[in-house]
């Protein structure tokens, strides 16, 4: 049998297609995508590229970006290549940015529809469930999160896809809320299909646009979040990242500012080129909002 | 009126209700979490046979069934007794109030920038939507949220404090300097002018660009065009008739992001050497002071809970709408 909930809404098809050319269109959007892949090809390829092992004293200490000695972005206080770091550096970040992302994304979906689907009681106890986590300031819930559980590339990610979740719950939630008061979730269910094959097959199609938006703030987010508990020093010391060369340059910042910069520039862009792409999907999905 | 006492009301137990959840939370991950308090004390003072570890259990109620212990942490927080630091020997909540103005003058400082500069930019760009300073507005507020507030913190510090020395690197105060109130009071904002603009500017980016939206929005309603139709002064449209619906979400955004402000004020202590609530949350984390950092945890709740309810009933004087039918 087909699936009658989403034949019976001709606009879905229809939507999906001219929201993927209305995305194409927006040159900022389409710049950021180019943009992150180009990230994500060189986290990958980059390093056994470039061949300088991140780790290791490439060249004399303190040397600035463009010195004749030492390489392009400069070197560390222990001489160590700024680039080959930033290059290495953005696999760990973007992978525990990505999978972190991921976590809270789908934690948020399972609350998120099963309360905005049942409503009643479920939805008040998940409701007030997920209020908990939203009181408490989240880099703090992160911070205590590894305090308890200590560093590790996997615990970190837990702790910042444990900590993000709330926002794609409700936002789940809203669009459940919405989705289900609609004609063809009607039929769906006068067909009798059972109560998960409405919410993945029916419902979940339709809200897909703005969590598929959230997605990419989510991963911004979870990127600045691994910068700051790298930063303080909270994560596994022997593993490079984008935040980790900023916490262990912290100390020299006024005597060689390069250090701290590139790794924080490398940011910038990745999460600008990440939000560039999550605001033209926000435009191609809701015209009207252009340029709000 | 007394459906607005009453509507008040439930939003206060609600938010007693939902204090009561976090430190319940708290204390269960606690818990959870690997590791013996009784070893790690016995540990602290040189003593580990196993009459020492029973009197230390006894002594901190650790025989006690978890839902006893539990009843007890409980009762204690609702006393405001939030335990005892295990560095300074001190009761946490009195090392927390200690730094709380730091934290509260940093913040607020943040806050104050980031929708006042904010809410100008919005309504200035509102009214020109394609022009480049709107264009601007969007760009920047991208910019702003992709940007980490501990490197924008340091890079503030190399270009006005080291490179042009205008602008103090870090701490509260300067230390060598004596004079009066006045003076001291002068010392003190200049040392808070740059990590007050290094969190304020991230939120300056996503206040401007939410009070332009809003502004466009409402400027476009049928009441703006019915007070332009009977010849009322644009001036007066814009600042006494939209603004003042216009500016609701920003509103609303500013308390909910309370939480969001006291992670970033963490972050900006620490690199400031900021004597706030966040600089000893990580310092106590090196200590592995336990008590220090489950008592701030659950105090940054209690405030981000408190901001919320502020938020609500400010949210309900200025949009009369919302005043009795309270949900949201």
């Amino acid at each position: 049998m087909t699936d009658l909930g989403i034949a019976i809404d001709p606009s879905v098809e229809a939507g999906g297609r001219g929201a993927f050319r209305m995305f194409l269109r927006n040159k900022a959007a389409v710049a950021g995508l180019v943009v992150f892949t180009f990230i994500v090809l060189v986290t990958i390829f980059g390093p056994p590229i470039y061949g300088v092992e991140a780790h290791k004293m490439a060249a004399g200490p303190f040397l600035g970006p463009g010195d004749d000695a030492g390489p392009l972005l400069g070197t560390d206080y222990l001489g160590r290549d700024i680039l080959a770091g930033v290059i290495t550096g953005g696999r760990t970040t973007l992978f525990v940015a990505a999978v972190a992302g991921a976590m809270a994304m789908g934690l948020g979906l399972v609350v998120g529809s099963l309360a905005g689907y049942f409503g009643g009681w479920i939805d008040a106890l998940l409701m007030r469930f997920t209020e908990i986590f939203q009181a408490m300031p989240s880099l703090l819930f992160s911070l205590v999160l590894i305090y308890l559980m200590g560093p590790g590339t996997w615990k970190e990610t837990l702790a910042i896809g444990l900590t993000l979740w709330a926002l794609p719950a409700r936002l789940t939630r809203a669009e459940f809320l919405r989705v289900r008061e609609m004609e063809f979730v009607k039929a769906s269910r006068a067909i009798g299909s059972s109560d998960l094959r409405i919410m993945t097959r029916t419902i979940l199609p339709n809200a897909m646009p703005p969590l598929l938006v959230a997605a990419t703030l989510l991963v911004v987010i979870a990127i600045l979040f691994h910068a700051g508990l790298a930063f303080l020093g909270m994560v596994d010391i022997n593993t490079i990242s984008w935040g980790s060369i900023m916490g262990k340059n912290r100390g020299y910042t006024l005597t060689a500012w390069w250090t701290v910069a590139f790794p924080g520039i490398a940011i910038v862009i990745t999460g600008l080129s990440i939000a560039l792409v999550g605001d033209g999907l926000q435009d191609a999905f809701n015209p009207k909002l252009r340029g709000r | 009126m007394i459906a607005l006492a009453r509507s008040i009301g439930i939003r206060l137990g609600q938010a007693i209700g939902l204090l009561l959840a976090v430190v319940v939370i708290v204390f269960l991950m606690i818990q959870i979490a690997p590791g013996d308090a009784a070893l790690y004390l016995a540990g602290e003072q040189g003593v580990g046979d196993a009459e020492f570890l029973a009197k230390i259990r006894a002594d901190y109620g650790l025989d006690q069934p978890l839902l006893v212990q539990l009843g007890t942490y409980v009762g204690n927080v609702a006393q405001l007794d939030l335990g005892e630091s295990t560095y300074f020997s001190q009761p946490v909540l009195g090392l927390i109030l200690d730094r709380l103005v730091a934290t509260a003058l940093l913040a607020g400082a943040a806050l104050l920038f980031s929708v006042t500069i904010g809410v100008a930019l919005g309504v200035f760009t509102a009214r020109r939507p394609e022009s480049p300073a709107s264009h601007g507005v969007t760009v920047m507020s991208l910019v702003g949220f992709a940007t980490p507030v501990f490197w924008l913190a340091l890079m503030f510090i190399v270009v006005f404090a080291a490179k042009w020395g205008i602008l103090p690197v870090g701490g509260i105060e300067d230390v060598r300097y004596e004079g009066g109130w006045f003076g001291e009071t002068i010392d003190m904002l200049q040392h808070l002018v740059l990590p007050a603009i290094s969190l304020g500017i991230i939120y300056l980016a996503i206040y401007s660009r939410l009070a332009r939206a809003s502004m466009l929005e409402v400027l476009e309603s049928d009441y703006i065009r019915t007070a332009r139709a009977k010849g009322a002064h644009e001036r007066v449209v814009v600042y006494k008739h939209a603004l003042r619906n216009g500016i609701i979400p920003v509103v609303t955004a500013a308390g909910l992001q309370i939480g969001n402000l006291l992670s970033g004020a963490l972050l900006v202590e620490f690199v400031f050497a900021w004597p706030g609530i966040g600089r000893l949350m990580i310092t106590s984390i090196f200590r592995r002071d336990s008590p220090m950092v489950v008592g701030i945890v659950i105090f940054s709740a209690a405030m981000v809970i408190i901001a919320n309810l502020l938020t609500d009933l400010v949210y309900r004087l200025i949009d009369p709408r919302i005043r009795v039918g309270g949900s949201r």
